[in-house]
């Protein structure tokens, strides 16, 4: 665990150097992008949105969740994710179940649809839970998926 | 260096739709390997789709991405000719930068 805390932090470190170095190249040039470590090292929901700083939720039909009922292979979970909940700027893709419950942190900026596909591991059978974070409100919808095959290798 | 990523940025009804699959083994640190030990963790953890100088997309990835990750988004403001620039970098410094053309 130490030794990957150490990795992550000179790949914070680099990034910075990266984009510091952007101003020669001037599309990487924006203000560093940050990996939140105590989120994405937490254990349980709550922690995880302790750490993202979201501690009240509400339910709503703004957010979608599309993904499948049944995954046989947990390794390669399908997701689609949506808000039309106005002036969303951050979706969160959090499993209950796995040993590390936040998988995917995505910001959008004006004029990005708060919208995003992508592929997730599951460990086992789970809530999938999608938070989507506009200026005013969270709002958070849960989805339950069966896996067959686990998918995080523990 | 890792090997490029698969971009597809195309306009369509006013909207620039990308789709990329980004070639990366996605350790867990959770994983066996032969000898009985557990495989290091080793994960993108950023993403970052530029256009024009304008940030589009941030992305933060913790381990519970698939093997060789896919990512779509949609996003206004571009036209068809105008460049894309796709950035990833993972826990260990790796990181690969790809541009592509908005068609």
């Amino acid at each position: 665990m130490d030794n990957s805390r150490r990795n992550l932090i000179s790949a914070g470190g680099l990034l910075a150097a990266l984009l510091a170095a952007g101003s020669k190249a001037a599309d990487l040039a924006q203000p560093p992008a940050q990996w939140n470590r105590a989120a994405f090292e937490a254990k349980t929901v709550a922690d995880a949105l302790k750490a993202l700083g979201i501690p009240v939720a509400q339910g709503g039909g703004e957010v979608n969740l599309t993904a499948p009922e049944i995954a046989e292979d947990g390794a390669v979970v399908p997701v689609i994710v949506k808000s039309r909940a106005a002036g969303t700027r951050e979706i969160h893709l959090l499993v209950d179940k796995n040993p590390f419950s936040l998988a995917a942190s995505f910001f959008f900026p004006d004029g990005t649809d708060a919208f995003v596909s992508t592929r997730i591991r599951m460990n086992e059978t789970s809530s999938v839970i999608v938070l989507a974070v506009t200026d005013r409100q969270a709002y958070l919808v849960r989805k339950q998926i069966k896996v067959t095959i686990g998918g995080c290798g523990g | 260096m890792a090997d490029p990523m698969k971009i597809r940025a195309a306009m369509q009804a006013g909207r620039v739709e990308v789709k990329i699959l980004m070639a990366h083994q996605e350790e867990t640190g959770l994983r066996k390997g032969p000898d009985g030990e557990l495989v290091p963790p080793h994960f993108i953890s950023n993403v970052s789709v530029m256009h024009a100088g304008r940030e589009v997309l941030r992305v933060q990835w913790g381990r519970a991405i698939s093997k060789n990750p896919f990512l779509q988004f949609a996003f206004r403001g571009a036209s068809r000719g105008d460049e894309l620039t796709v950035t990833w970098i993972d826990n260990l410094g790796d990181s690969r930068t790809d541009r592509i053309t908005i068609t």
